[in-house]
């Protein structure tokens, strides 16, 4: 796959690229757009019915009255002190925490880029595993760490969680991952020999480095940046689990005004905000993944690392170690520790009695619900992710098919809590009144999942050296019987690897789910943040075991997924 | 005809990479489409293939105007450059491709596979992984594959491009040998002018998307058609020159010219076999800059006094050394006037 991909790139003028119009030719381009058309309908629909409609609903329904729009209301809210302050707050925080995140994971992308370890493929994994876990279970682990009654407070009476620091802290947790894989896994894909090409013409070592491999590396940590700012930038849970009521994010904010203030211009207009700022972040992304995947020398992986040598080398093989231990290792250590914290597992055996319990059904039940919601959204995300992905692998996919492209992506920053509270305004009624089907669940989560889909296929589809295909075409097989012997082969293990990421992040989705999920059938992200939500030592310690069987489920998916991994050309997080 | 192209034209980007190209390749003949990087000849093998819309012109294969079936009904076989093996099936997965999705039973495909390995040479490789293959095995692989539906029409990219030189020669001959025997339609393209001489029943010289010579290996070799061909082909004594009975005035002095030669303003071509080298007192006086061994015979390049290098073919024993101060004659039956 890799030498595929190698030989497409040090190619560039090869037959198979230079020998294709820049406008569609005649004949044999009007099946092919039909057929990418075809393929578009059904994520299209998708988008349109339970994406766009419900923003929509939810907006109208904040800023539409008496049959006029009510925009004025725009820079009314916009004028607040409160929430100036939380437009403030959640841009400052989102750059302090990419910032940060880069600062600590930059030294780590490289070491899992360059360097040659023992037990390397594990702590890949084990950096990973944060990214997919429930924000609900980052928030209850650093609460455990640096919370009241944690960890530091136990051993020297610090406690963060009434400072930024636990949410700067948290968001580093959760997105170390995305510039490791990101960046990481480019690095280890550039061809040395270019750096060794600028020594032999006399640049020194950071000089090579300076002006060969970071110009190269540039789109990369920028993609990566970006992504972490899109995430930090709409950060829920571990806002709303670590913030308290000093920290609010416009995502919590918006929760606030939707559940508790019932503002819902309010919240209109905060979700129109968020919308402008991730439609901007996306729009840059895209600009640099573009860049990202043009004309550079590529070469595999694996050949590239090597086992550290000099001091130099050591020292930051140790640093990105002490690192993830405690920063990634730790928080979960102690998470585990506390659901352990009562004589004869009393907080497992209390999740499994509804007696004095918060919701209608033993929190136990909880498990086997989300697993349901999470296998049937992923089967979704799988479906219209799959065929979205198929769709845009054509490079010389149009501008509209690029637009497109840049739209699947939004519902990873567009507000999760305006999607669930606008499936419950907007899908009550025929033909569309889904509020009491157990659909709903998944349907929203699939929502976040499909982005997921399509970033872990697409690179892998594009990477199929488009003449095999020819190659197919012209041995006899029509364009169905290609793709199914061409590309399927090859995208099989992306497609385990896309579905992984899926149930994950379903399982773990929050911000929609709170809203819709029945109080009698909670998933384990609702039931968690309930269980915080009450006092008593035995609600603090089921939430932790709770925690606890979530983060299990979420890494045994993961890794079994890593032994599948197609070495860093999927998971592009 | 069994292929026919008619004013076929690709634009990429308004720029025409095909430039109304007329071409017709007969049954069992064997053409060779030689032209630089660039010169389009890539690009009519996919024209051909249907992998590349025609912007204007048609293709006809057997009579029948093919120009806008998809490849995979056209019945044109396609080698391609760099033989484009699927990597996730073995050699008999491979070379059985074309036949399973036409349908053929499990029995015919072991059978079709098992004839084709025999005559590339490689039987008993059904079971190996196409990534293992060495170069050559490679390309006999791809070449199985291509004949394996028995196509009307086999074209090959660049067949031999990445192999090493001995390879190349050894499999150039078993290629021809081969197409003979089996009767194949073939048309390929090259680069490499040795390549497509030893191939092919005919040669067709491609420029800028337009075909500057069309003729058989002697006839291209010993009359190319204008500077382009000639220096393409690797000539490089190639001057203006005013052509006047059986001389011909150039940069170098006089110039013998074969009798019936076209008179007035022309390109001169001398091979370098017709540079012959004689004392420095008698003929135009030259100094020796550079010698090349090429195995049968030494390349002089000398430099006269205020006109284009020479080259000259010389025997090792005759060569002068560089520095050396020679004189030139010139032999008219190796003196060509182009165009």
């Amino acid at each position: 796959m890799t030498a595929d991909a190698t030989g497409r790139k040090s190619r560039p003028d090869g037959p198979g690229r230079a020998g294709r119009p820049h406008g569609p030719g005649r004949s044999a381009a009007l099946p092919a757009a039909a057929a990418r058309l075809g393929l578009m309908v059904l994520p299209v629909a998708f988008f349109g019915v339970f994406f766009a409609y419900p923003v929509a609903a939810i907006v109208a329904r904040g800023l539409h009255a008496d049959g006029a729009w009510h925009l004025g209301r725009l820079p009314d809210v916009l004028a607040r002190p409160d929430i100036r302050h939380v437009l403030w707050f959640t841009t400052w925080q989102a750059c302090a925490s990419t910032a940060l995140t880069l600062l600590v994971a930059l030294p780590g992308a490289y070491v899992f880029a360059r360097l040659d370890f023992p037990g390397k493929q594990v702590l890949r994994a084990v950096v990973t595993v944060p990214f997919v876990l429930p924000t609900v279970v980052v928030g209850t682990a650093f609460l455990a760490l640096v919370g009241r009654g944690g960890l530091l407070d136990d051993l020297w009476g610090v406690r963060l969680d009434t400072t930024v620091w636990a949410i700067l802290l948290a968001h580093v947790f959760f997105n170390y991952a995305v510039v490791v894989r990101t960046v990481g896994g480019l690095w280890a894909q550039l061809d040395p020999r270019q750096a060794e090409a600028a020594r032999m013409l006399g640049a020194s070592p950071l000089r090579a480095w300076r002006q060969v491999t970071l110009p190269a590396l540039g789109p990369a940590v920028a993609a990566a940046a970006l992504m972490v700012s899109l995430f930090t930038f709409t950060s829920f849970g571990i806002v709303q689990i670590l913030g308290g009521p000093t920290f609010s994010t416009l995502e919590v904010e918006i929760y606030r005004q939707t559940s508790e203030i019932f503002d819902l211009s309010t919240a209109a207009v905060l979700t129109l905000v968020q919308f402008a700022a991730v439609g901007a972040i996306l729009a840059v992304h895209a600009w640099t993944v573009r860049r990202r995947e043009s004309a550079l020398r590529l070469v595999d992986a694996s050949r590239t690392a090597r086992r550290p040598r000099g001091a130099g080398q050591w020292a930051l093989l140790a640093g990105v170690l002490a690192t993830v231990a405690l920063l990634l290792v730790l928080p979960l250590a102690v998470l585990v520790q506390r659901s352990f914290d009562a004589p004869d597992f009393a907080y497992y055996r209390a999740l499994t009695s509804d007696e004095g319990s918060v919701f209608l059904v033993p929190p136990i039940d909880a498990i086997g619900t989300s697993l349901e919601y999470a296998v049937a959204a992923t089967a979704i995300a799988l479906l219209i992710g799959g065929l979205a992905a198929a769709a845009l692998t054509r490079r010389d996919a149009g501008r509209l098919v690029r637009g497109f492209d840049a739209l699947l992506m939004l519902p990873l920053g567009v507000s999760a809590v305006t999607v669930g509270f606008g499936f419950l305004v907007a899908l009550d009624e025929p033909p569309l009144d889904l509020r009491t089907s157990w659909i709903l669940v998944p349907l929203a989560q699939a929502l976040v999942g499909v982005p997921f889909v399509i970033r872990t296929m697409l690179p892998v589809l594009r990477a199929v050296d488009d003449r095999l295909r020819e190659a197919a075409a012209v041995l006899g097989a029509s364009p169905w019987r290609v793709w199914r012997e061409v590309d399927l082969p090859m995208v099989r293990r992306a497609l385990a690897v896309a579905a992984g990421f899926a149930f994950a992040v379903s399982l773990g989705e929050f911000g929609a789910t709170v809203f819709i999920a029945r109080p009698d059938n909670p998933t384990l992200p609702v039931a968690v943040a309930r269980l915080l939500g009450r006092a008593g030592e035995l609600n603090y310690g089921q939430a932790m075991a709770l925690s606890t069987i979530l983060m299990v489920v979420c890494a045994v998916a993961l890794l079994a997924l890593e032994g599948l991994r197609i070495a860093d050309r999927t998971g592009e997080f | 005809m069994l292929l026919a192209l008619e004013r076929a034209t690709v634009r990429f980007g308004g720029r025409p990479v095909l430039d109304a190209v007329d071409l017709d390749v007969a049954e069992h003949q064997v053409v060779c489409v030689l032209g630089p990087s660039g010169s389009g000849k890539s690009t009519l093998l996919r024209a051909v293939a249907g992998l590349q819309p025609l912007d204007d012109g048609r293709v006809l294969l057997d009579g029948r105007d093919r120009t806008g079936v998809p490849p995979h009904r056209r019945d044109v076989g396609l080698m391609f450059q760099d033989h484009q093996l699927f990597p996730q099936r073995d050699v008999a997965g491979n070379v059985a491709f074309g036949l399973r999705v036409r349908g053929a039973s499990r029995k015919q495909q072991d059978a079709r596979v098992a004839e084709l390995l025999e005559l590339v040479g490689l039987p008993g490789a059904a079971r190996r992984a196409v990534t293992a293959l060495s170069g050559g095995e490679q390309q006999r692989v791809a070449l199985a594959r291509a004949l394996a539906p028995s196509p009307r029409l086999l074209m090959l990219d660049e067949p031999l491009g990445q192999l090493d030189r001995s390879l190349r020669e050894r499999l150039v001959v078993e290629l021809r040998e081969l197409f003979a025997r089996l009767g194949t339609t073939v048309l390929a393209v090259t680069h490499d002018q040795g390549e497509a001489f030893a191939l092919a029943d005919r040669v067709v010289v491609m420029r800028d998307g337009r075909i500057a010579q069309s003729g058989t290996p002697l006839e291209v070799w010993q009359r190319p058609a204008d500077a382009f061909v000639a220096r393409f082909l690797g000539f490089g004594n190639v001057v203006p020159a005013t052509v006047a009975g059986e001389a011909a005035d150039t940069p170098w002095g006089k110039v013998p010219v074969p009798a019936g030669s076209a008179q007035g303003e022309r390109t001169l071509l001398v091979r370098p076999a017709g540079v012959r080298l004689v004392a420095a007192e008698a003929g135009l006086r030259c100094r020796v800059s550079a010698r090349t061994f090429q195995g049968t015979h030494v390349a002089v390049h000398l430099q006269p006094e205020d006109a284009p290098r020479l080259e000259a073919a010389c025997a090792l024993r005759d060569a002068p050394e560089t520095g050396a101060e020679v004189g030139v004659e010139f032999d008219a039956a190796d003196v060509v006037v182009l165009g």
